[in-house]
């Protein structure tokens, strides 16, 4: 076997740290390497085409790369032995980056480390075999979970390319966070207006099916032949029959129902259709608040339904979806303030949050647009704006910045102003991060053109006094304690992640990051890909963001599967289990244990039980490998012999020191 | 680094493909300075640990062996920590019967996010085992380790 060994400076990023010709003249030494040195940047174009040249010069039949994580560049190097040629299995990396060079600067430490990470990798290279991929039939309709802008503009796209869409909706009605907004920043225009005809789009599109009130409950299967497992909770209407005519509402006497829509701003009724431009326009009973479900009479609504929709006898239904891909657009909640004790904690009717201001200042809101203080229904005079309430906290766990509460507060002064003429706007701010475009400005238009007066300071105490609530705080600027009479306190609540995000994520097999917001495979250049293929992120799922981010992921998220399901079939990964059947003993452990059922019980000639491996379904686990008592089932690519020759390579030098 | 006096010890990590070696390089984008004493084995999965590498290291003259995965309920292949949890505990405890500490060796989860908590992870280890020192050369008889207490890694980083 001739190897060839590639050391990557990286630039400095390697060679400041690692002796990278040390560690290419010791690779030299190594079994089965004939060709070993250094190389500047290794990914770049030259340094793949060395590589090429190299394995064309000294006929190698296997190479080592040693430069960043193999979780970057695997896939660029396997390509390019391919171009020489060669299987691309028969190629390894040592990640003497991010596993070496960053994380020391003691050079002589690193270099040595680096060589036993080169000569581990040589030694699995010499196991390696080729390995050829098949290739699998795929099923190109795909799945949405979250029906809000991301969400809608995902399936608009993928179903424009000619795909068929299911979209799941957790409430009743698709169109999210935006569809509660009044107005969107920068151009303070309505929400609705442009959010609405998306959602017509989607109930009316043939290629679309909607299912609203349903969640995902399992997943299995894997890119391309996903199974999904939705709970359509009983909504109690029969949604063929309700043709949204809203008299129900008119009717129902249990009107003390939390209207979760309006952020309970406002009671509403227990039978009702969550706001005027829903989609889909069905309405759904809430059973805590029904006085059928909780006393077990009354009936009205299925007296007065004129097309006899109501059944209070529905059932939750379980239904399953085969889809090629998934976009999850779970979409984030607000903040709960109530940990804040110093702000009133939630018992000041008057301290409400932006959400709830947003639905006062809309016009098809419990107020029809006007704004009024929750405790007494006037008009208020002085609003205070907070910001950063959880946001940018670490007291509450909550350090990261939320992104775009400085500007919906911008925004909230300039509504302010438009309903009410006489108000005074005031802002705590701690820093105002406007970094979009027209945002700055807009900003400056709050305080220059509507006159918000922006306080840089935080509030250290809300607390009423008489029919107002005395806001006090810190001008930083000043370098002064302030106190504003306010009547009306909007606390500007940042975004966390959506409740059972982490259990939606464990149901899907992707990662989540210590605030469950679900992790993208590369922060930078994987933006909406998960590290689960055939999975993609869409919206503030992934992480705090505005209207217009949001919709460009849906976007990308659909591109990126227009592009997968523009192939017929996809090549399966060759990182399989394999079992020598010479070895296997027929047990069937390995079939239990398997997660995906890619095992199943085949008999040889002479009709005796044996395992084999479904090539497409093995997604390369190797749990079975360790399970098997008899080790006649291996994985491809790390099999026992490998991995115990790497163990080898590094404790030899120990060994002959130990047994001198 | 600390309790690096100076000379290296073997110490070899087994880490999953999708969270650990994820978070060890997190850690290394994050440039967080760790001790150089760990070399790591890249996994598919901690379920594609056989107890034997770790045996077969420490027979072999590493000096501790640290395993690390997904978080319970948070595998990429669904249970495949589950089945390394069961197998790892079990090997762990078998290690005074072999003559070794049972703080040679430790398993744990770091998610991809977590680099901060996988320099935690690798310092706390690191520093485990140059207070216990070099491992007891197997074969020869010299001497052989007294079992082991509570882990110092599990309960610091409250796994």
């Amino acid at each position: 076997m001739r190897l060839g060994v590639f050391i990557c400076h990286c630039g400095s990023n390697i060679a400041g740290t690692v002796d990278v010709a040390q560690v290419a003249e010791r690779a030299k030494a190594y079994p089965d390497v004939v060709y070993s040195t250094d190389t500047l940047y290794a990914c770049s174009e030259p340094g793949q085409e060395g590589i090429v040249q190299a394995i064309k010069d000294y006929n190698l039949d296997g190479v080592v790369v040693a430069s960043c994580t193999p979780r970057m560049h695997e896939p660029t190097f396997r390509r390019a032995v391919e171009r020489a040629g060669l299987n691309r299995y028969k190629f390894e990396m040592a990640n003497i980056r991010e596993h070496v060079s960053w994380i020391s600067k003691d050079k002589e430490s690193n270099t040595d480390k680096a060589a036993d990470l080169v000569h581990m990798a040589v030694e699995k290279l010499r196991q390696d075999k080729p390995l050829y991929p098949k290739t699998f039939d795929i099923n190109k309709r795909v799945m949405i979970v979250g029906g809000g802008v991301a969400g809608i503009q995902a399936a608009l796209d993928c179903a424009e390319g000619g795909l068929e869409v299911i979209l799941v909706e957790k409430t009743t009605s698709i169109g999210g966070k935006m569809a509660k907004l009044d107005k969107t920043f920068p151009t303070v225009d309505c929400s609705s207006c442009i959010l609405g005809p998306k959602m017509v789009d989607v109930s009316m599109h043939p290629n679309i099916t909607l299912y609203a009130y349903s969640e995902v409950e399992e997943v299995g299967g894997y890119v391309g032949n996903f199974e999904v497992s939705v709970r359509k909770k009983a909504t109690y209407v029969d949604w063929d029959k309700c043709t949204g005519c809203g008299l129900c509402m008119e009717k129902c006497p249990s009107k003390k129902s939390y209207d979760a829509f309006n952020e309970g701003i406002a009671p509403t009724t227990a039978i009702n259709i969550p706001f005027p431009q829903a989609i889909p326009k069905r309405a759904a009973i809430n059973p805590d608040y029904c006085r059928q479900f909780i006393k077990g009479k009354c009936g009205v609504c299925e007296k007065i339904c004129p097309t006899g929709a109501i059944n209070y006898d529905m059932q939750d239904e379980m239904i399953t979806e085969k889809v090629g891909a998934i976009v999850v657009a779970t979409g984030y909640d607000l903040f709960d303030h109530s940990k804040y004790g110093e702000y009133g904690g939630g018992r000041y009717k008057d301290v409400i949050t932006s959400m709830q201001y947003e639905r006062l200042l809309n016009a098809s809101g419990p107020t029809s647009g006007h704004i009024k203080r929750p405790s007494d229904g006037k008009e208020p005079r002085n609003v205070v704006f907070v910001q950063c309430v959880g946001s940018r906290d670490k007291s509450v766990d909550r350090p990261y910045c939320s992104g775009f509460c400085c500007m919906y507060t911008a925004k909230q002064t300039i509504l302010t102003k438009d309903h009410l003429p006489d108000s005074q706007s005031y802002v705590f701010y701690m820093d105002i991060r406007a970094p979009g475009k027209q945002y700055d400005e807009f900003t400056r238009r709050a305080m220059e053109e509507y006159g918000a007066r922006y306080i840089r300071g935080r509030v250290a105490q809300i607390y009423p006094q008489g029919e107002s609530l005395i806001v006090r705080g810190v001008d930083t600027l000043m370098g002064t304690q302030v106190e504003v009479e306010a009547d009306l306190v909007v606390l500007a609540v940042g975004a966390e992640c959506s409740q059972g995000a982490g259990q939606l994520a464990e149901t899907l097999r992707i990662s989540y990051d210590a605030y469950g917001f679900y992790m993208e495979s590369h922060p930078k250049l994987k933006p909406v890909e998960t590290n689960t293929a055939g999975i993609y992120l869409a919206g503030c799922c992934q992480g705090p963001k505005d209207i217009p981010a949001s919709v460009g992921q849906g976007s990308a998220a659909a591109s990126k599967i227009l592009a997968l399901f523009s192939k017929d079939q996809l090549e399966s990964d060759p990182q399989v289990a394999q079992v020598n059947q010479a070895r296997c003993v027929g047990c069937g452990k390995c079939i239990t244990t398997c997660p995906f059922g890619a095992i199943q019980e085949i008999q040889d000639r002479g009709g005796n039980p044996k395992a084999e491996v479904i090539e497409t379904i093995c997604q390369g686990c190797g749990l079975c490998s360790v399970t098997c008592p008899q080790k006649a089932i291996q994985l491809q690519h790390f099999t026992d012999n490998q991995i115990l020759a790497e163990v080898n390579a590094l404790c030899q030098p120990m060994m002959e020191e130990s047994f001198e | 680094m600390s309790a690096n006096d100076g000379r290296e010890l073997r110490i070899i990590g087994f880490l999953c493909n999708w969270c650990s070696y994820g978070g060890a390089d997190t850690a290394g984008v994050a440039r967080l300075s760790q001790p150089t004493d760990l070399r790591i084995v890249r996994l598919p999965c901690t379920g594609r640990m056989d107890p034997l590498f770790m045996f077969k290291a420490l027979f072999s003259g590493a000096d501790g062996v640290l395993v690390s995965g997904c978080h319970p309920r948070d595998c990429h292949y669904s249970e495949g920590n589950f089945y390394a949890r069961r197998r790892l505990e079990l090997a762990k405890r078998l290690l005074p019967l072999l003559g070794f500490d049972q703080r040679r060796f430790e398993y744990t989860w770091v998610s991809a996010s977590e680099g901060q908590r996988w320099q935690t992870v690798v310092s706390k280890f690191t520093d485990q085992i140059h207070e216990l020192g070099p491992a007891p050369k197997v074969g020869r008889g010299q001497r052989t380790e007294i079992r082991g207490q509570q882990s110092e890694v599990s309960a610091e980083v409250g796994n």
